[in-house]
């Protein structure tokens, strides 16, 4: 064996602590696991998202707490970490949704191949980012 | 095949294959498409957008009856989502099993007073 060969690291458990900072993921790993974690983040605020609806929808003066909700703020939560949150939640649906519609894509089409994998991969951070990116400045009042 | 019966039964796990990974095509389907419908409805009302037309949209019965099979969707999706989730991750069988019944709760709750606030209208 060549000096090189022993030297190349072996992971037989991955180790959050000491392997995941260390290990690189390639983009369609990095849209898998976001899938996760956009997933989860949705259901955790899934009482949030109600709330919204239910505001916006149940009366003229519920709408009006609701549009208080991101000019003001409610309670002790001041209305700029209200719009966090919310940017969260929309970058959640979207990147959930692109990596979704993806995903059937790839169910629905056998013969899918690595480049194919590689580059709907990165389209799917790139429109995800980039439409949070977008409703985000919106949600801000950049425009 | 292996024994799953009896004292042997295994009481964690998917094993159902085939209908809920279906299903959670199904349902994520059925979602794009709302959104899609919804976003359609928001950008061809004219002007701003204040309560009534808000709430105009999901005033009509269809569109009730539709986000209604919506939030029904969402929750079966959710469900195999999660339960993905603790099989991967929690390994010790007591613990995989309270959060998957706190899933449950935690969906059937959000399930319902979505509903509630829909019918409302």
């Amino acid at each position: 064996m060549t000096e090189i060969a022993k030297k190349r690291p072996i992971f037989r458990n991955i180790n959050a602590l000491k392997d995941l900072p260390t290990y690189r993921l390639p983009a369609a790993g990095w849209v898998s696991i976001l899938h996760r974690v956009s997933g989860a983040v949705m259901f955790l605020l899934l009482p949030l998202i109600i709330w919204l609806f239910d505001v916006s929808v149940s009366s003229e003066i519920s709408f009006s707490r609701f549009s208080s909700v991101f000019q003001i703020g409610v309670g002790f939560i001041p209305a700029w970490f209200v719009k966090l949150v919310v940017l969260g939640l929309i970058w959640s649906y979207l990147h959930h949704l692109c990596a979704g519609v993806r995903h059937l894509y790839m169910d629905t089409h056998h013969a899918v191949d690595k480049t194919f994998g590689h580059q709907s991969a990165v389209v799917t951070l790139v429109l995800s980012l980039g439409l949070t990116v977008i409703l985000g400045a919106k949600l801000f009042g950049l425009y | 095949m292996s024994v799953n019966y009896g004292s042997k039964r295994i009481v964690v796990g998917a094993h159902y294959g085939l209908r809920d990974w279906l299903a959670q095509r199904v349902t994520a389907a059925i979602m794009a498409l709302f959104t899609l419908l919804l976003l359609a409805q928001v950008l061809l009302t004219k002007g701003d957008i204040g309560y009534d037309k808000w709430a105009g949209i999901f005033s009509s019965q269809w569109m009730k009856a539709i986000t209604f099979t919506v939030i029904l969707s969402l929750a079966y999706h959710a469900w195999v989502g999660m339960r993905d989730i603790w099989m991967d991750y929690v390994q010790p069988v007591g613990m995989r099993l309270v959060l998957q019944i706190f899933t449950l709760v935690w969906l059937i709750a959000c399930m319902g007073w979505a509903i509630q606030v829909l019918w409302r209208l």
